[in-house]
């Protein structure tokens, strides 16, 4: 049978995945508690299985590189090898690169450089020589033409209890060639002392075969320790030999790793969710059935009947969407879960104390808005430990414990997810800001901005409050890298900072990418859906709150606070009579970076709407996420408020400038 | 009928090589994440005709498990193959005196496995 292994190396590699996730949070675990027998068995049993798997499915590099971390490990499960910092830091860069193993592995591409290097390190380390884990066994060389054999096999009384049967091994042998086999039964005792359970027979077999006496001793393998085993070669046959016959190719399972491409593409779901959704198909069934049935005859009894099936079938479309969408849904400690690995390294290289706390980590999110908040998120982390966390002495000078706190948290809030970075550093330095903003003409000399608005400059292209360029922030990202990533999840971010205090950046996403909690409104004759969460309220203006700016600008005020106003029919070029702000509403729109007041017609409802894209539907428009169908069956656009923004011109320094004139 | 085997190990990858090749063997598959797992099938009503059982496993490993088949007064001659690695001779001998009837080296090939099996399966 030609069984093809590499089917299920997809999964080999998910799991190996995991399993360095797993090693890699034990060892930072260890670091702090460095006997702890229960974590180093998990890290040892990671790499074990890693290397069984590689083995198996035929990553030969994985395998050998696995063995030598294995070895190394095993010397430190028995106590042998002192897990001290040294030797962390050895392994961590171990686990890195078997990272890099995996994932070449998995892209079918050469293997990275440095592992011959690192293995040599390791077994330095533990002190044995590199051994590769054995290769398949080889079959033993034929024997060349037939030789008899006498086999003589005694097995202890207890042979049975191993769960091995003698019948298999005589069947065995006899696929090895001719064989006559006599039973020694001059130890079988008497009928009422017999114990079924006990083995009293011998055997003595004759076995003519091209085998070689090693292939007969491999049938009494598993045997060998409870019996009695000879085996003698009586003389050589004088047939031909016929090597040939005998030297059929072993057939060994194409083991070529496949060619995954890189993004995860698969989704492990937990088997409750999926028995769900099977138990609700299952009603849906049942109700479709109801309404067939109550369809059939027009009386006034089916006709209630047919009411209240489609209600319930109503109820589980809707139930059904909603556990459909969770299979979707993983926890936020999938991204978490990289950063006490990569706090511990930075603290490091920045020689500052740190302790990360991680809360919320059940918190589940759509699987693509985890997989792209990994990036941002990573930014903002690093930015908090280089800029914001100051070093020992001065923490301890103002009066903070000296290992700085930095706190990663998600939390569900009305239909979306806050994520926040949180540290206990300086906070931003808004002086700095204002004579940054000033320098690069975002803010008028003389303006006076609030301390939010200044905070929310820090997103802005280019904008650093660093005063030196570290090799952890790195160079020219900014803010406004993270800020552009949140926005394509549809997502906003603020900051909250208080100076000497700390500072913490909220990120807030949808649930997913794909479901979204709209406002329908219409603007003219038109019909647009704006996401409930960029809402922040809407009223009628009167119209001595309304003021037109130099530029032709309109600025709309809001409890004493200016801010731009946008017609939305004008930017979206929608015909018919001018809106009124006056007579129609004004909707205040928040996105990440500022606020606005939309002009609208009216609002109409609130729905949830599936969002279609454009983009591969028909091509990217501006000031347009997607495109929906509404419930009545027409099609409406989906508005992005941020790039409604962009495209009148209204985001922060449009603001400030408007105010300054 | 067919006969059923019970594999049990914490990598699904390896329990999905170990099941495919089984069924298309023409076996009946039972699966276990871990000893506990196992014990759970082997304590029902389900009829298995051969255990392979992984060793390094989390919450029961697979000696513990081979200890307790043998506990087990329907499974006492249920034969049990481990999958152990070349570097595991101690433990293949653990595990011997446990109660495994054999073991399958890794890493193993599904005619190697099949063969295996075939030694403690009639």
């Amino acid at each position: 049978m030609q069984i093809d292994v590499s089917r299920f190396t997809e999964t080999f590699f998910e799991e190996a995945a995991e399993h360095v996730r797993a090693m890699e949070d034990g060892l930072l675990r260890l670091e702090t508690t460095p006997g702890d027998r229960t974590v180093v068995d998990e890290v040892f049993r990671g790499a074990h299985s890693i290397k069984g798997g590689a083995a198996t499915f035929g990553l030969s590099g994985v395998a050998r590189f696995t063995h030598g971390l294995e070895g190394l490990l095993d010397r430190v499960r028995d106590g042998r090898l002192a897990f001290t910092p040294e030797l962390a830091n050895l392994v961590l860069r171990a686990v890195d690169l078997l990272k890099a193993l995996l994932a070449a592995g998995r892209q079918g591409i050469p293997e990275p450089e440095g592992v011959e290097a690192l293995l040599e390190e390791l077994t330095a380390t533990h002190g044995s020589a590199p051994v590769g884990p054995a290769g398949e066994a080889g079959p033993t060389p034929p024997g060349g033409g037939l030789t008899e054999f006498r086999i003589h096999f005694a097995p202890l009384p207890d042979l049975f209890r191993g769960g091995m049967d003698p019948v298999l091994l005589a069947r065995e042998l006899a696929l090895l060639g001719d064989t006559r086999v006599e039973a020694d039964w001059t130890r079988l005792p008497a009928l009422d002392l017999l114990d079924p359970e006990r083995c009293h027979l011998s055997w003595t077999w004759r076995v003519r075969t091209r085998a070689g006496e090693g292939e007969l001793r491999d049938v009494f393998a598993f045997v060998e320790d409870v019996s009695e085993l000879r085996i003698d070669r009586l003389d050589a046959l004088a047939s031909a030999p016929h090597p040939a016959a005998h030297l059929s190719a072993t057939p060994t399972a194409a083991a070529s790793p496949a060619l995954a491409s890189a993004g995860s593409t698969s989704l492990r779901v937990a088997t409750d969710k999926v028995d769900r959704i099977i138990n609700l198909v299952g009603e849906l069934v049942i109700a479709q059935a109801m309404i067939l049935q109550a369809s059939e005859s027009p009386t006034a009894a089916s006709l209630a009947r047919l009411r209240a099936a489609a209600l319930e079938m109503e109820r589980n479309t809707r139930e059904l969407q909603e556990r459909v969408m969770a299979i979707r849904m993983v926890p936020v400690s999938t991204v978490f879960s990289r950063f006490p690995r990569l706090v511990r390294d930075l603290s490091q290289s920045l020689g500052k104390a740190v302790e990360l706390v991680l809360e919320g980590q059940d918190t589940e999110l759509d699987k693509s808005v985890v997989e792209r908040l990994a990036d941002p998120l990573t930014h903002l982390v690093r930015n908090a430990l280089d800029h914001g966390v100051e070093d020992a002495p001065t923490r301890a000078g103002a009066g903070k414990p000296e290992a700085a706190r930095l706190t990663l948290r998600a939390f569900h809030q009305g239909g979306s997810v806050v994520v926040e970075v949180e540290d206990d550093g300086r906070g931003l330095d808004l002086d700095r800001i204002r004579a940054q903003a000033v320098e690069r003409g975002l803010l008028a000399p003389d303006a006076r901005p609030s301390d939010e608005e200044l905070h929310a400059l820090i997103f802005q292209p280019g904008f650093s409050t660093a005063a030196r360029v570290s090799d952890v922030s790195g160079r020219g990202v900014g803010m406004d890298v993270v800020k552009s990533a949140v926005e394509g999840l549809s997502g906003s971010l603020g900051v909250h900072s208080s100076a000497g205090a700390g500072t913490r950046v909220r990120l807030t996403l949808p649930l997913t990418l794909a479901i979204l909690d709209g406002m329908s409104l219409r603007v003219g004759t038109q019909v647009f859906v704006l996401p409930i969460h960029s809402i922040v309220e809407s009223f009628r203006p009167r119209p001595e709150e309304l003021r037109r700016v130099a530029g032709g600008g309109e600025l709309v005020r809001v409890r004493g606070e200016p801010l731009p106003l946008v017609h939305l029919q004008r930017v979206l070029g929608v015909e018919g009579e001018p809106v009124d702000p006056v007579r129609g509403l004004v909707v205040i729109v928040e996105t990440g970076t500022t606020r606005f007041g939309m002009v609208v017609s009216e609002l109409l409802s609130q729905s949830q709407v599936v969002i279609k894209s454009l983009d591969t539907h028909y091509r990217r428009v501006d000031g347009v996420m997607g495109a929906t169908i509404l419930g009545d069956g027409t099609v409406s656009l989906l508005l992005d408020p941020a790039g409604l923004a962009r495209m009148a011109g209204v985001d922060r320094r449009a603001g400030a400038r408007a105010e300054a004139a | 009928m067919n006969k059923t085997a019970l594999i049990v190990d914490d990598s699904v990858s390896m329990l999905q090589l170990l099941g495919f090749t089984l069924k298309q063997a023409g076996f009946q598959v039972l699966e276990g994440r871990h000893g506990q797992d196992a014990l759970t099938h082997l304590q029902g009503t389900a009829r298995v005709d051969v255990v392979i059982t992984d060793l390094n496993m989390p919450v029961m490993d697979g000696l513990t498990l081979i200890r307790a088949v043998r506990q087990l007064p329907q499974h006492r001659f249920t034969p049990v193959l481990m999958l152990t690695t070349e570097s595991q001779d101690e433990k293949k001998q653990q595990a011997k005196a446990a109660g495994a009837t054999g073991w399958l080296v890794k890493p193993f090939n599904p005619e190697q496995l099949l063969k295996v099996v075939a030694k403690v399966v009639a």
